[in-house]
């Protein structure tokens, strides 16, 4: 009982996680119809940011939460600025130009952010500050960090807030237009190209909160961590819908539980033959089952074919 | 008449056409230029670089049977090296001292090119209804879980052998001939880089003939149709499942293939090789390249595994002249570099380098549509 | 109506819904075997839902139908095109990066059976084959009157040119019906006068057409029978000349455009 209950605690966290870079991929497929493939990227870039402004300011006597907060926007910031970038360089000049150019742009991307990181930030693991209060609570027997508690909480206002801005403003309502229809979106007077940017500005903020959220919880950060986060919350989005909101959240925190609940239960369900290396394997299997029986992804349209 | 002229160019470069002098004297210039190849490779750049262009051979294997996945059929496979890996791992379990097995390669590499194409199937059933970014992080999934398991196959029973790989492969071995072993012939001496070149150049002439004759014919036009518009494909009675599950199943063969062959020619292999890197990198061959054209296939295959190379022997060296000292992690540059021009040379050509359809206008009789193709390289395709 | 023995594509109580919205409801159709029988209607009416279920796209929530004396619903498409249903698209869909022979061509696909082992040998029966398709095509492009060059893009093709093709590649899968959704739309008078010599050419040849169409003047012109979708109903079938005079009919569609 007490690991069943430590497996959901720790897949709520990681999938919390999940959820919001999540939302960056299906954020922009939505718009878009394109893999942004280069999304983990802008996640790593984040958390190193987020480390580089801390550190700055470590040592400067402001209160440990300030400085967070301030790693937070420095973060964010430099994550909005390279989303524009990366949509203005890799994907406008492409967006008429046969269905996988930006997917090939869009690696070429990830490839230079990763190795640019690899250059400015070095090879090593660096180890991120533990600024928030840490201190263990016990929950029935199962173990969860003032950290992880913030986490989730972070994430779900970040979602909430989203959630708002996509459907009760001006701006979301231009968004949800472009998704629909770009080109009469266009003719209602929607300035197609800035709704774009802003939603890979959108999606990157949520991708450096994320970064910093995973450091936070992990308390390491790595030139390399951006590939294989990037990987999962793209599986996430998909297992719940991709291009849809709400699919997303739900998919990254399903698949954050099916996760810790595969790696702490696959063993025993499998004899023994089976460790929890193969949760991956695990996440993998139920994204297939789950595409098989509903191709569309759980909260997806489920659109006939236009004829 | 104009069903000569609709032929690939080379094919007719490869098949000859007796009418034409000017192509037969081409194709005996490249014949002479294949077959010479690795010498003057060796004498102008040295033996290391003998074996770069035998993985370039490998590799352009792998794109041409992703060619014939995502190329020609339309279906983007990120999991492709999955086949490659099942072809490698079983030419490495049946022929290695791992099990004590050692089976003529003849035997292995077959099998190994059935068993990639029955897991082919196997994926490929059950998820190719799937609309087409579905399909491609389903196939990634499926990439990531043959490696997961062949990293961890290695406890309770030992059957991979875990991350550590398989070792001392047997090599491939044709009657007494090693191609592992250096020999002398009409009084020239042949290492192992060599002859494997010999090999893998042989076998890549092969899937190139297979990839024409199957371009131009019924089921490879029921490819493209699908790859164009499939519910019109299915409305002139294409039966839409089965043909998408034949492209599948070929690339998956072709795959294997090239897998067992980089198993024997290897000697050794670990599932670090069949990454997803190593899937995406494949696919960023065939669509830099000019997907559904085997000349810009080909072109991509060699151009990515020639050009990181080509930096990873300038960066440091470059640095040096430059600044006097290395500045910048070589490794780190050299990536960058390639990944630039990953992004630059697709801004410069969406459509690949040779994309098919400039093949066709360059093949075309027609100045008007020769001038109407060169506008809308640039902007319908979808 | 009674099912009569002439009667290709028999449809009875077929009803279609999208989500609450009933887009066709008990809608029973017979097309007789030589004839030209025009579907018309309102936008919306519910012509091209039809469409996509008797050409197997859609799946009828009620009812079926026969093609020929043998039941189809619930049939994939390609099933359908074997029976011998071949149709074009409201909103053309060609293969546009293939050459206008290269569509035709795939239209002989289903009437054909090369496999992988003929392609790869090119044996004697696979080049034999080969060629019937190349020559069928050509053919049939100049039936449809495109006299470009055949190795042009069908992206590159005018507008009347690429609906021409359309019609051209569904002719190529032999089908006994051929059904036409908006072949004029968008045309000029001239293109359309002289589709309207090709559809009666094609109904020379003893093929079924079944034709949606906006073009009243068209519908009038060329068919035998009409029947009227309104709302997702059948409101109104019959010769052209007696629909035309259907009160129900002028107040649904016809309007004053019809006089």
């Amino acid at each position: 009982m007490e690991t069943l209950l430590q497996q959901i605690i720790n897949g709520l966290v990681q999938g919390s996680v999940y959820a919001l870079v999540a939302l960056g991929y299906t954020m922009v497929y939505g718009i878009l119809g394109l893999i942004n493939f280069a999304h983990g990227e802008v996640v790593m870039v984040g958390a190193m940011v987020a480390l580089s402004a801390i550190m700055l300011l470590i040592n400067s006597g402001l209160p440990p939460l300030l400085v967070l907060l301030a790693g937070m926007i420095v973060a964010a910031t430099a994550c909005m600025a390279l989303g524009y970038a990366i949509e203005r360089v890799a994907y406008r000049p492409l967006r008429n130009a046969p269905r996988l150019a930006p997917l090939i742009t869009a690696i070429g991307v990830s490839i230079v952010l990763q190795n640019l990181a690899m250059i400015i930030w070095g090879r090593e693991y660096h180890a991120f500050p533990q600024l928030l209060p840490n201190s263990p609570h016990m929950l029935a027997g199962a173990v969860i960090n003032e950290v992880q508690i913030i986490i989730v909480l972070a994430a779900l206002a970040v979602m909430a807030g989203l959630l708002v801005l996509v459907h009760r403003t001006r701006l979301g309502r231009a968004m949800r237009a472009v998704a629909e229809n770009p080109a009469a979106a266009a003719l209602m007077g929607v300035d197609i190209n800035a709704v774009i940017s802003v939603t890979f500005m959108t999606g990157s903020a949520l991708a450096a909160l994320a970064g910093i959220m995973v450091s936070a919880n992990y308390g390491i950060v790595h030139y390399y961590m951006g590939a294989i986060l990037g990987l999962k919350a793209f599986t996430a989005a998909v297992l719940g819908g991709i291009g849809n909101l709400r699919g997303a959240m739900l998919g990254g925190v399903l698949l954050g539980l099916i996760e810790s609940l595969g790696a702490g239960y696959i063993g025993d369900l499998s004899g023994g033959f089976f460790g929890s290396h193969y949760q991956d394997v695990f996440a993998f299997f139920v994204l297939i089952a789950v595409l098989i029986f509903r191709p569309s992804g759980l909260l997806g349209e489920r659109v006939a074919e236009r004829a | 008449m104009m069903n000569k002229k609709q032929k690939p160019m080379i094919q007719e470069m490869i098949f000859g056409n007796p009418s034409s002098r000017k192509a037969w004297f081409v194709f005996a210039a490249l014949a002479v230029a294949l077959l010479l190849l690795p010498f003057a490779t060796e004498a102008l750049l040295g033996r290391g670089w003998v074996r770069i262009v035998d993985f370039a051979l490998l590799y352009i294997m792998l794109a041409l049977g992703l060619n014939i996945v995502v190329g020609y059929a339309g279906l983007l496979d990120l999991g492709y090296i999955a086949f490659f890996a099942v072809g490698a791992y079983c030419y490495a379990l049946l022929g290695s001292p791992q099990f004590g097995l050692h089976l003529p390669f003849w035997v292995v590499l077959p099998l190994g090119a059935l068993l990639a194409c029955a897991f082919g199937v196997l994926l490929g059933a059950p998820t190719l209804r799937l609309r087409g970014d579905y399909l491609a992080i389903v196939t990634l999934g499926f990439g990531e879980i043959i490696r997961i398991f062949l990293n961890n196959l290695n406890a309770p029973v030992n059957i991979t052998n875990g991350p550590q790989g398989i070792n001392m492969i047997d090599p491939i071995r044709i009657g007494g001939f090693s191609l592992s072993g250096t020999h002398e012939l009409f009084g020239i001496t042949f290492s192992p880089v060599h002859l494997y070149y010999y090999l893998f150049l042989c076998v890549t002439l092969l899937v190139i003939f297979v990839s024409l004759r199957l371009e131009d014919s019924r089921i490879g036009r029921a490819w493209m149709a699908i790859r164009e518009d499939e519910v019109a494909a299915s409305a002139m009675g294409i039966n839409t499942r089965d043909i998408k599950l034949l492209a599948f199943a070929m690339g998956a063969t072709f795959g294997g293939a090239a897998g067992g062959l980089f198993a024997g020619f290897q000697g050794f292999i670990s599932p670090e090789s069949f990454g997803l890197t190593e899937s995406v990198m494949v696919v960023c061959m065939v669509v830099l390249g000019g997907m559904g054209n085997i000349g810009g296939v080909v072109l991509g295959g060699a151009l990515l595994v020639l050009l990181p190379e080509a930096l990873r022997n300038g960066a440091g060296p470059a640095q040096q002249a430059l600044f006097g000292k290395t500045l910048i992690d070589p490794e780190s540059l050299r990536m960058l570099m390639f990944g630039l021009a990953l992004v630059l040379v697709m801004l410069w050509r969406p459509a690949g380098l040779w994309p098919s359809t400039q093949r066709r206008r360059e093949l075309s009789p027609d100045a008007e549509v020769a001038h109407q193709e060169q506008e809308s390289v640039y902007d319908a395709a979808k | 109506m009674t099912p009569q023995s002439d009667a290709l594509l028999e449809l009875s109580g077929i009803g279609k819904r999208f989500g609450g919205l009933a887009a066709l409801s008990d809608v029973s159709l017979h097309i007789r075997r030589g004839e030209i029988y025009g579907l018309i209607g309102p936008n919306g009416a519910g012509k091209t839902t039809l469409f996509n279920i008797i050409t197997g796209l859609y799946q009828p929530d009620e009812g079926g139908f026969t093609f020929g004396g043998a039941a189809y619903a619930h049939c994939k498409p390609h099933l359908l095109a074997h029976a011998g249903i071949a149709r074009t698209f409201q909103n053309i869909r060609l293969f546009a990066n293939m050459t206008a022979l290269e569509n035709v061509m795939v239209g002989r696909h289903v009437r054909t059976r090369t496999g992988i082992w003929g392609a790869l040998t090119r044996n004697a029966a696979a080049r034999a084959e080969e060629r019937a398709i190349v020559q069928r095509a050509r053919e049939l492009l100049r039936q449809a009157g495109i006299d470009r060059p055949h190795q042009t893009l069908a992206k590159h093709l005018s507008y009347g040119e690429q609906r021409r093709l359309e019609i051209a590649r569904a002719l190529a899968t032999e089908p006994k019906l051929l059904a036409l959704d908006e072949p004029a739309a968008g045309m000029n008078a001239t293109e359309t006068e002289s589709l309207k010599a090709l559809l009666q050419t094609i109904r020379a040849s003893g093929i079924t057409v079944l034709l949606i169409e906006h073009d009243v003047k068209l519908i009038l012109g060329l068919c035998d029978r009409v029947a009227v979708l309104d709302y997702g109903k059948k409101i109104a079938e019959g010769l052209p000349d007696d629909v035309r005079r259907n009160p129900a009919v002028i107040a649904a569609y016809l309007g004053g455009e019809a006089a």
